[in-house]
């Protein structure tokens, strides 16, 4: 396993977000969790990089226990990951290029040249490479989620997390983002964990999707047994985004 | 961690635990905010990079030179006013060729790092309270984090010492065109001439008025720094938050100047 929770459990403004959760993400996998607003998808993903604390059980990745690491300990797991801002959280002084470079030059010895090189080379990845000048009030959302997809994924990590990817996008720029991610696990091995209610983007990408609810994971399956899941919550989930159980459904390579 | 967990607490059972928590919140935001501004020091150690001395300099072209108008503005009527004022006074008892001395002093001491401090926390100190502030609302405090770029090193420490040194030299300039202002409302309404003005002005100001007044106006560039950064961080509720961390920002430093100042002035002058 290269990401744990042990027995998490997690109390926000008196509401039990999660209740003794135990999840497992194995290395190289796509890992989905889905479930309707609010029921604790992206405080999940905030525990696996200690933006959030759990109040018991712990996190562990790759060996390393998350929930107590600090100073360099935390700097060094934290490293491990990319992850993916539902805004895309690029930072509004830097043009797309300086976004996408800021990891680089401030946690690497590159020189400029490389720099250079290796964010034009993730940009042509989402297909940001002629926005690179542009602020990001200059751009649209997709644009800007891209993005911030490019700037967690430009220093190569093992591990990249993605709140809610391809919310506020039109069909093709989602599915685009979809296939980036899915050529990542594909190409490179990158660990991928997917925090959506998208379920046609979750059955699109996901290597196994998890369905949270009341706190505790209620589905745990591969994109084939989720959709022929009887757990009632999933099949609701499943019917408000018009996917049938009964029909046939086939997952179509990206 | 400068970016915080939402934190849960139980109603309080009574009137004295209400009081009780809010002045243990009280106390934690002032060790928060004194823990920002020694990590922010401490952080100082890395100016030896380039990009942070770029953005040194960029912070102090914020601070100092975008505030110059309004400095300059500030600065000339505040010692016209001070001269007036002494001036109609003196002018009883024919002693109003010492209006000099009374802008020279008021200005060094007091008035000089008084005003600029309160332009600087209104001007930048608010602006610094609202960019980190929507910085932290729209997550890109915690994408920093994430990142492994300490906020306070790439945010904060740039504008510490760009404040830092901006400060004490606008308020230098403020103290020049304080006596100027005042040196104009002698000449022109009060019958003092020029030279009289700054003959007086000069003869009885000590350097340690000039230093103390320089000592006061570092100390305010710190308190509008670390306030404005810790206000800023400590956002929360979107637009509306944003708005009362800058209102927070502005009244917090101007009552710590106040404070601060007057105990600077007991230091070295009782």
């Amino acid at each position: 396993m290269i990401i744990e929770f042990q027995n998490v459990s997690k109390v926000l403004g008196g509401k039990v977000v999660l209740d003794r959760l135990d999840l497992g993400i194995e290395k190289g996998e796509t890992f989905v969790i889905v479930g309707p607003s609010g029921v604790g998808k992206s405080v999940t993903l905030k525990h696996m990089v200690r933006l959030l604390t759990p109040d018991r059980g712990r996190v562990m990745v790759g060996g390393a226990c998350v929930s107590e690491a600090r100073g360099a300990a935390l700097a060094r797991i934290r490293s491990r990951f990319g992850y993916l801002f539902q805004g895309g959280a690029l930072l509004a002084w830097l043009n797309v290029f300086e976004n996408v470079a800021l990891p680089l030059r401030e946690k690497t010895e590159m020189t400029e040249d490389q720099i250079r090189q290796r964010v034009f080379e993730t940009l042509r990845l989402v297909g940001l490479e002629n926005d690179a000048e542009k602020y990001p009030s200059d751009i649209s959302g997709g644009m800007r989620k891209r993005a911030g997809l490019a700037r967690a994924i430009v220093h190569n990590p093992e591990i990249v997390l993605y709140d809610e990817p391809t919310s506020g996008l039109d069909p093709v720029t989602s599915r685009t983002i979809d296939a980036l991610i899915d050529n990542l696990r594909r190409s490179l091995g990158v660990t991928s964990v997917v925090v959506t209610h998208d379920l046609h983007s979750a059955l699109a990408i996901g290597t196994r999707i998890a369905m949270l609810h009341g706190g505790r994971i209620v589905e745990l399956a591969t994109p084939e047994d989720f959709v022929k899941s009887t757990v009632p919550e999933v099949a609701a989930f499943l019917e408000s985004q018009y996917i049938s159980r009964r029909g046939p459904w086939e997952r179509k390579e990206q | 961690m400068i970016t915080r967990e939402p934190e849960n607490f139980a109603p309080p059972v009574n009137k004295f635990g209400e009081i009780g928590r809010e002045l243990l919140m009280f106390c934690r935001e002032v060790g928060r905010a004194v823990l920002l501004l020694v990590q922010a020091l401490w952080a100082v150690r890395h100016i030896v990079r380039r990009r942070a001395r770029a953005e040194i300099v960029l912070q102090m072209f914020t601070a100092g030179i975008r505030s110059l108008g309004v400095i300059t503005i500030v600065a000339v009527f505040t010692g016209m006013i001070l001269a007036l004022q002494t001036g109609i006074e003196l002018r009883r008892f024919n002693q109003e060729v010492h209006i000099g001395t009374a802008v020279m002093v008021s200005m060094l001491r007091e008035m000089g790092p008084f005003m600029t401090g309160l332009i600087l926390a209104a001007c930048v100190g608010s602006a610094m309270a609202a960019q980190l502030g929507t910085m932290t609302i729209s997550e890109e405090i915690a994408a920093l984090e994430i990142m492994s770029i300490d906020p306070v090193r790439f945010l904060v420490m740039p504008r510490l010492v760009a404040m830092m040194v901006m400060t004490p030299v606008l308020s230098f300039y403020t103290c020049i065109m304080g006596v100027l202002g005042g040196g104009l409302v002698g000449a022109t309404q009060l019958g003092v001439s020029w030279t009289a003005y700054i003959e007086n002005a000069t003869r009885f100001a000590e350097n340690k008025d000039l230093y103390v007044g320089l000592l006061k106006a570092l100390l305010f560039g710190m308190i509008i720094t670390t306030v404005a950064c810790h206000e800023g961080f400590a956002t929360t509720h979107g637009a509306v938050g944003v708005g009362m961390a800058t209102r927070r920002s502005v009244i917090t430093s101007f009552l710590l100047m106040l404070i601060v100042g007057y105990f600077v002035t007991r230091l070295f002058y009782v």
